[in-house]
C-alpha cells in the first residue's frame, strides 16, 4: 500500500515525458494517467484509514539525506481532491483546446503541474517542500500565460514575480531553521522546534512566502488577473489546487510543526487578516464585469474562511471541540476545491460558446445551456455555504468555534460573507430565468459539461452529506 | 572562525535586506528581476555561513546541496521571466 | 429493510426522485411529466396515511444519519410532524392538478415542475425535522427551491420579486443558523422533544437563552411573514397562481409558523418560554401582525395583493395561539395551521381561476362574476366565510379555540379584542368581494376571456381543484368532532405537549 506514495508522484511524471514524446496520443495518455493516479489516491485514502500514516523512502535513504515521502489522513484527502479535480479537469481540457498544437504546448506542463502537486503534498522535510514548491510555481505561470493575450502574459509575469519572491522567504527561513536545529524533517523538527528569536524569524519568513503564494488578504493582488487571464482548465485548477496546497502548508507548520510557538496574537493576525479577505472579496467579485473575475475574487474571499479557523483552533483546548473544527475547516477546503473547479469549467464553456464571460450579457445562453448552468448552480450554493453542501458544515463548525471560544467577530464576519456570497451568486443565476420570446433547443456536449457537473455535485452532495468520514480521517492529525 | 561565519551570515542577511527592498519598491520588472537573483544569492550566502562547523572540520554538505539546488531553481526561474518578459514586449507592440 | 427507519426518507423521496427525473424531461412530454408528478403524489398520500395511523398507534418512524460529530439529520414523525405532513401532501396532489391545467402552454413547465417537486419534497422534510439542525438544513433547502419558483415567468418584476424574495428569506436563514450553532454550543444537539429540553440548563444560560429566541423567532419569521419581516410577501405575488398557492397555504409561509410552534413547544417548552417571558413578546408581535396584515388589505385593488396581506394577517393566529399558555390555546394555534392551508389555497385558486379564464386581477373588475363562474364562486365564498371566522367553515373553530385558550390564560383582556377586530377586519375586506361577486351586475366585457363558457365554466383542472379544498374546509368544520380531524389531532398534540 505505501507504494501507492511513489505511483502518485511518479506516474504524472512519467506521462508527462510520455506526451512530449508522443503528441498524438497524449490525450489517451492523460486519461489513463487520470484513473490510474486516481485510484492510487483512493487506495492512499483507504490505507491511511486503516493503518494511520504511511511513509516511505525515495531509494532506501533514510531521513536526513534522503528523500522521504510521507501522506497522513489531512494530505490523503488533498490528494484525492486533486486526482479527482485534475481528471475532471483534463477531460474538459481535452475538449477545450481544439488545436493540435495548443494540446500539445499544454499537457506535459499540465502533468508536470499534478506531479508538483502530488509531490509537494507528500513531502516530509523542509526542503522537499521548497522544490516542489517552485515546481509547482513555474508549472502554473507557464499554464497562465498560454491564454495568449497581452493580459495574460503580463497577468502570469506578476504571478512569476510574486511566486518567486514568495519562495526565497520560504528558503530564508527553511535556511534559519536548519541553522537552528540542525534537520529539516517535518515529524522529527515537531519534536524539537522551541519558542526563540531564530524560530519566530523562521515562521515568520516562511508565513510570510506562503501567504504570498495563498494570495491572502492584502497580498492578493496578483491572483484576480492571473485566474482570469487563463485558460478555463487552468483557472480551475489554479484557484482549486495550487492556492489551496499553499494554504495547506501554512496549516501543517502552524498546526503541526510549529505549534508549540503559535501564539493567540499572530493566530488572531491570521484571522484578522483572513476577515479582510472575505469581505474585500466578497465585495469586489459582487462588482465584478466578467465571470471569471467574480470567481477569481470569489477564491480570494473563500481562502479568507479558511484562515478564519486559525484563532479559533488556537484558542480552543484539545478535545472533540477542537477535532470537530479541524473537520470544519479541511471539509470547507475540499469543497470549495470541487466548487471552485467546477464553476471555472462551466465558466469556461460559457465563454468558449458566447466569446465572452460578461455577466451582463448572460440571458439566452444560461436558458441554452442547462447541464453547465446547474453546474454554476451548485458551485454557487456550495460557494455560499447553503446546504446540503459540505461548505454548510464548514461553516456551522466555524460558528459553533466563535461561539465556544467566544470571539464573536469571526460570526459578523461569516455572516455578512455568506450574504454578500449570496448576492453575486444570485446576480449570476437570475440571468438563468431571464424572459426568453422563444425557448430555444438547450444542447449538451458531454465531454465539456459533464465534468463540471460531476465535480460541484461532489461538492454539494458527495461531501455534504457522506463527509463524516472526513472526521474520522483526521484523527489524531492536528 | 565563529566571528567569520557571522560576517557571512550577517553580510548574507544585509544582502536579502537590499534585495527585498528593491523588489517591493522598484517598478522596473529587469530591476525586479535581478532583485530577486539577489535575494537568493543572499540566503544562499546564509546557507554556506550555516555550514561552517568549525577551524579543520570539512563543513556540512547538506546546506550545500541545498544551495546548489537553490541555484539551480533560480536560473531556470530567471530563465522563464526573461523568457515572459520578451513576450510580454512582443505582444505589447503588437497592440 | 425496515420499514421504522426507512418510512420518513421514502416520504421525503416520493417527491425528490420524481421532480429530480422531470428536469431531464423535454418540454413535450406532457403525460410522462402528468404521471410522473401524480404517481409521486399518489405514493406519498399512501405512505403518509400509513404514518398517520402508525404516529396515532405511538409508534416510532425515526430515520438517522450522521453527517458530522454530533450533527445528525434526524426525520422523525411525531404528531405535529404528521400533522404538517399530511397537509402537505393532500395540498400538494390538489396544487398538482391545478398547476397542470394553469400551465398548459407556458414555457418551462418542466424546470417548472421539477422545482416544485424539489419545494414539496423540502417541506415535507421540514416537518419530518427530528431536531433544529435538520429543521434547519431543510428551511434553506426550500428557499431554493423556492426562489426558481417565484422568478419563473421571468419578466423583469418577477426577477426582482425573487430577488427580494432570496435576500428576506436568505437574510432570515442566516440568523436561524446563528441562533441554532449557538444553541448547540450551549446546550448539545436540540432534538424536538414534547415539552422542550432547555430547561434543563441552568439559570445563568437564560439571558443567552433569550437572545437565542430573539435570533430564531426572526429567522423562522420572515417565512412566516411576521411584521415587520413581511416585505417579501406581497412582491412574490408576481409568481404564477399556483406557486401563490402552495407558497402561501402550503409551503414557505407555513414552514416559517410551524418553525415557531417547534421551538416553542419542542426546543424550549412551553411552561419553560413562558417563565422566561417569552410568550408575551410572541404574542404582541403576532397580534401587531394580525392587526396590520388587515388593515393593509383593506386598501388593495389586487386580488392576489389583498390575499397577500390577508395571509400576513391570518398566519400569525398560529403564533398568537403558540403565545397563549394552555392546551386550548396551543389547539387553537395548531389547528389553525391546517384550516388557514386549506381556505388559503382555496382562495388562492379561485384568483387563479379568475384571472385565467377572465383576466381578472382587480377586486373592481369581479362585479358579476358569480353569475359567470358559479363554483368558483362559491368557493371563494366558503373559504372567505371561513376565514372571517363564520361557522360551519373550519375558521370558525380555530377562532373558537383562541378565543377560549384566551380567556382560561387570563390573556383575555387584550387577545380578545384582537380576535373581534380582526374578524371584523376580515369581513371588512372580504365582504365587499363576495357582494361585488354575486350582487353587481357585471359590465360590459370581462378583461380577456381566455376560456369561454362550455358545460363548466373554465377547465376541469382549474375548476375541481378549489371545489375539494372548499369542501375540505367546510368538512373540517363540520366533522372537527370527529376521529382524525385536524382538530381531534391537535388536541393529540396538545395533550402530549402538556403531558396530560
Amino acid at each position: 500500500m505505501t507504494d501507492a506514495l511513489i505511483w502518485l508522484v511518479a506516474m504524472p511524471l512519467a506521462a508527462a515525458l510520455a506526451t512530449l514524446l508522443l503528441p498524438r496520443h497524449a490525450s489517451v495518455v492523460v486519461i489513463i494517467t487520470g484513473v490510474v493516479t486516481t485510484l492510487a489516491g483512493g487506495i492512499l485514502l483507504f490505507a491511511v484509514g486503516t493503518q494511520g500514516a504511511l511513509s516511505y523512502e525515495i531509494g532506501g535513504w533514510t531521513a536526513g539525506l534522503g528523500i522521504a515521502l510521507r501522506a497522513d489522513g489531512l494530505s490523503a484527502l488533498l490528494l484525492l481532491m486533486t486526482a479527482l479535480v485534475m481528471l475532471a479537469a483534463s477531460i474538459y481540457a481535452s475538449a477545450y483546446f481544439s488545436k493540435a498544437v495548443e494540446r500539445a504546448r499544454f499537457w506535459p506542463l499540465w502533468l508536470l503541474l499534478w506531479t508538483s502537486l502530488n509531490a509537494l503534498l507528500l513531502s516530509g522535510d523542509l526542503f522537499n517542500l521548497y522544490v516542489t514548491l517552485e515546481l509547482l510555481g513555474l508549472s502554473a505561470v507557464v499554464l497562465a500565460s498560454l491564454g495568449g493575450k497581452t493580459a495574460a502574459v503580463a497577468a502570469a509575469l506578476r504571478y512569476l514575480l510574486v511566486g518567486l519572491l514568495g519562495s526565497m522567504l520560504f528558503l530564508a527561513g527553511v535556511s534559519l531553521i536548519y541553522a537552528g536545529y540542525g534537520t529539516l524533517d517535518i515529524a522529527a523538527l515537531a519534536h524539537l522546534i522551541e519558542p526563540g528569536p531564530v524560530t519566530w524569524t523562521a515562521l515568520a519568513l516562511m508565513t510570510a512566502g506562503l501567504l504570498l503564494k495563498t494570495a491572502l488578504f492584502p497580498l492578493h493582488f496578483w491572483l484576480p488577473p492571473a485566474h482570469a487571464s487563463a485558460p478555463a482548465p487552468v483557472s480551475a485548477v489554479l484557484s482549486a489546487l495550487v492556492v489551496k496546497v499553499a494554504f495547506y502548508l501554512v496549516l501543517r507548520l502552524w498546526l503541526d510543526v510549529f505549534a508549540a510557538v503559535v501564539t493567540g496574537a499572530a493566530a488572531n493576525l491570521l484571522g484578522v487578516l483572513g476577515a479582510g479577505a472575505v469581505l474585500w472579496g466578497s465585495w469586489r467579485a459582487l462588482r465584478a464585469e466578467r465571470l471569471k473575475l467574480l470567481a477569481a475574487y470569489s477564491t480570494v474571499a473563500q481562502l479568507g474562511y479558511l484562515f478564519l479557523f486559525f484563532p479559533l483552533l488556537q484558542a480552543l483546548p484539545s478535545g472533540p471541540a477542537r477535532d470537530a473544527a479541524v473537520g470544519g475547516l479541511v471539509i470547507l477546503a475540499l469543497t470549495h476545491g470541487f466548487a471552485k473547479a467546477g464553476l471555472f469549467m462551466a465558466i469556461g464553456v460559457i465563454q468558449q460558446r458566447c466569446g465572452h464571460d460578461s455577466i451582463r450579457d448572460l440571458d439566452g445562453t444560461a436558458q441554452r445551456l442547462p447541464a453547465t448552468t446547474f453546474a454554476i448552480a451548485l458551485a454557487g450554493v456550495a460557494l455560499i455555504g447553503l446546504p446540503p453542501s459540505g461548505a454548510f458544515l464548514g461553516k456551522w463548525q466555524l460558528l459553533a468555534g466563535s461561539f465556544a471560544t467566544g470571539q464573536w467577530l469571526w460570526i459578523l464576519v461569516t455572516v455578512a460573507g455568506s450574504l454578500l456570497a449570496a448576492a453575486y451568486i444570485f446576480r449570476v443565476l437570475g440571468h438563468a430565468f431571464g424572459h426568453q420570446a422563444y425557448p430555444q433547443r438547450p444542447v449538451t456536449v458531454a465531454r465539456e459539461e459533464w465534468p463540471a457537473l460531476v465535480l460541484t455535485a461532489m461538492a454539494m452532495v458527495g461531501l455534504g452529506l457522506a463527509g463524516a468520514p472526513v472526521w474520522r480521517l483526521l484523527e489524531g492529525g492536528l | 572562525m565563529l566571528t567569520a561565519q557571522l560576517l557571512y551570515g550577517l553580510t548574507g542577511c544585509l544582502i536579502v535586506a537590499l534585495g527585498l527592498r528593491t523588489v517591493l519598491l522598484h517598478a522596473s520588472l529587469l530591476h525586479r528581476v535581478v532583485a530577486i537573483n539577489v535575494l537568493g544569492a543572499g540566503v544562499f550566502m546564509i546557507l554556506v555561513a550555516i555550514a561552517y562547523r568549525g577551524p579543520g572540520v570539512p563543513p556540512d554538505p547538506i546546506p550545500h546541496a541545498l544551495v546548489l539546488t537553490g541555484i539551480v531553481v533560480a536560473v531556470s526561474a530567471t530563465a522563464l521571466a526573461l523568457a515572459l518578459a520578451r513576450r510580454l514586449t512582443a505582444e505589447q507592440s503588437n497592440d | 429493510m425496515n420499514l421504522d427507519t426507512w418510512l420518513p426518507l421514502l416520504v421525503v423521496a416520493s417527491s425528490l426522485l420524481p421532480g429530480l427525473v422531470i428536469f431531464f424531461l423535454s418540454e413535450s412530454s406532457h403525460w410522462l411529466r402528468t404521471a410522473l408528478n401524480l404517481t409521486g403524489a399518489g405514493v406519498k398520500l399512501v405512505l403518509v396515511g400509513v404514518m398517520v395511523w402508525g404516529v396515532f398507534h405511538e409508534h416510532s418512524y425515526e430515520t438517522r444519519w450522521t453527517l458530522a460529530p454530533g450533527l445528525d439529520l434526524v426525520l422523525h414523525a411525531d404528531t405535529l410532524s404528521v400533522l404538517f405532513v399530511s397537509l402537505s401532501t393532500v395540498l400538494w396532489l390538489v396544487t398538482t392538478v391545478y398547476a397542470i391545467g394553469y400551465l398548459e402552454k407556458s414555457p418551462h413547465r418542466s424546470r417548472f415542475f421539477g422545482f416544485f417537486s424539489l419545494c414539496v419534497s423540502a417541506t415535507v422534510g421540514l416537518a419530518l425535522a427530528g431536531n433544529l439542525f435538520t429543521f434547519v438544513i431543510f428551511y434553506e433547502l426550500l428557499t431554493l427551491a423556492t426562489y426558481p419558483l417565484v422568478a419563473h415567468r421571468g419578466t423583469p418584476e418577477a426577477l426582482r420579486g425573487a430577488r427580494i424574495y432570496l435576500a428576506y428569506t436568505l437574510g432570515g436563514g442566516a440568523l436561524l443558523l446563528v441562533g441554532t450553532v449557538w444553541l448547540h454550543v450551549l446546550a448539545g444537539p436540540a432534538p424536538f422533544v414534547e415539552g422542550g429540553i432547555l430547561h434543563r440548563l441552568p439559570a445563568e444560560y437564560h439571558a443567552q437563552l433569550r437572545v437565542i429566541f430573539l435570533l430564531l423567532i426572526i429567522g423562522l419569521g420572515v417565512k412566516a411573514a411576521l411584521v415587520p419581516l413581511h416585505g417579501w410577501l406581497p412582491r412574490a405575488m408576481v409568481a404564477p397562481a399556483p406557486v401563490s398557492a402552495l407558497l402561501h397555504a402550503v409551503a414557505v409561509v407555513k414552514a416559517g409558523a410551524f418553525g415557531i410552534v417547534r421551538v416553542v413547544y419542542d426546543v424550549y417548552g412551553v411552561n419553560f418560554a413562558d417563565e422566561l417571558g417569552l410568550l408575551t413578546g410572541l404574542g404582541i408581535a403576532a397580534a401587531v401582525t394580525i392587526i396590520y396584515g388587515s388593515i393593509k388589505a383593506l386598501s388593495q385593488d389586487n386580488l392576489k395583493k389583498r390575499l397577500a396581506y390577508s395571509t400576513v394577517s391570518q398566519v400569525s393566529y398560529i403564533a398568537l395561539g403558540t403565545a397563549i399558555l394552555g392546551p386550548v390555546g396551543t389547539i387553537g394555534g395548531i389547528v389553525h395551521l391546517v384550516h388557514q392551508g386549506i381556505m388559503k389555497i382555496t382562495l388562492f385558486f379561485a384568483a387563479g381561476n379568475y384571472a385565467e379564464t377572465l383576466g381578472i386581477h382587480k377586486v373592481s373588475e369581479m362585479n358579476g362574476v358569480g353569475r359567470r363562474m358559479p363554483m368558483t364562486t362559491i368557493a371563494f365564498s366558503v373559504a372567505a366565510l371561513g376565514m372571517i371566522g363564520v361557522p360551519p367553515v373550519a375558521g370558525f373553530v380555530s377562532k373558537w379555540y383562541l378565543g377560549l385558550g384566551a380567556v382560561e390564560a387570563g390573556m383575555a383582556a387584550w387577545v380578545m379584542p384582537v380576535l373581534i377586530v380582526s374578524s371584523l377586519l376580515n369581513a371588512a375586506y372580504f365582504l365587499p368581494v363576495l357582494q361585488r361577486a354575486w350582487f353587481r351586475n357585471p359590465g360590459s366585457a370581462w378583461p380577456a376571456e381566455h376560456i369561454p363558457a362550455a358545460r363548466f365554466e373554465t377547465t376541469a383542472a382549474l375548476l375541481w381543484p378549489p371545489v375539494v379544498t372548499a369542501t375540505l374546509a367546510l368538512a373540517a368544520g363540520l366533522f372537527a368532532a370527529a376521529p382524525y380531524s385536524p382538530l381531534e389531532w391537535a388536541e393529540l398534540i396538545a395533550q402530549r405537549e402538556y403531558g396530560l
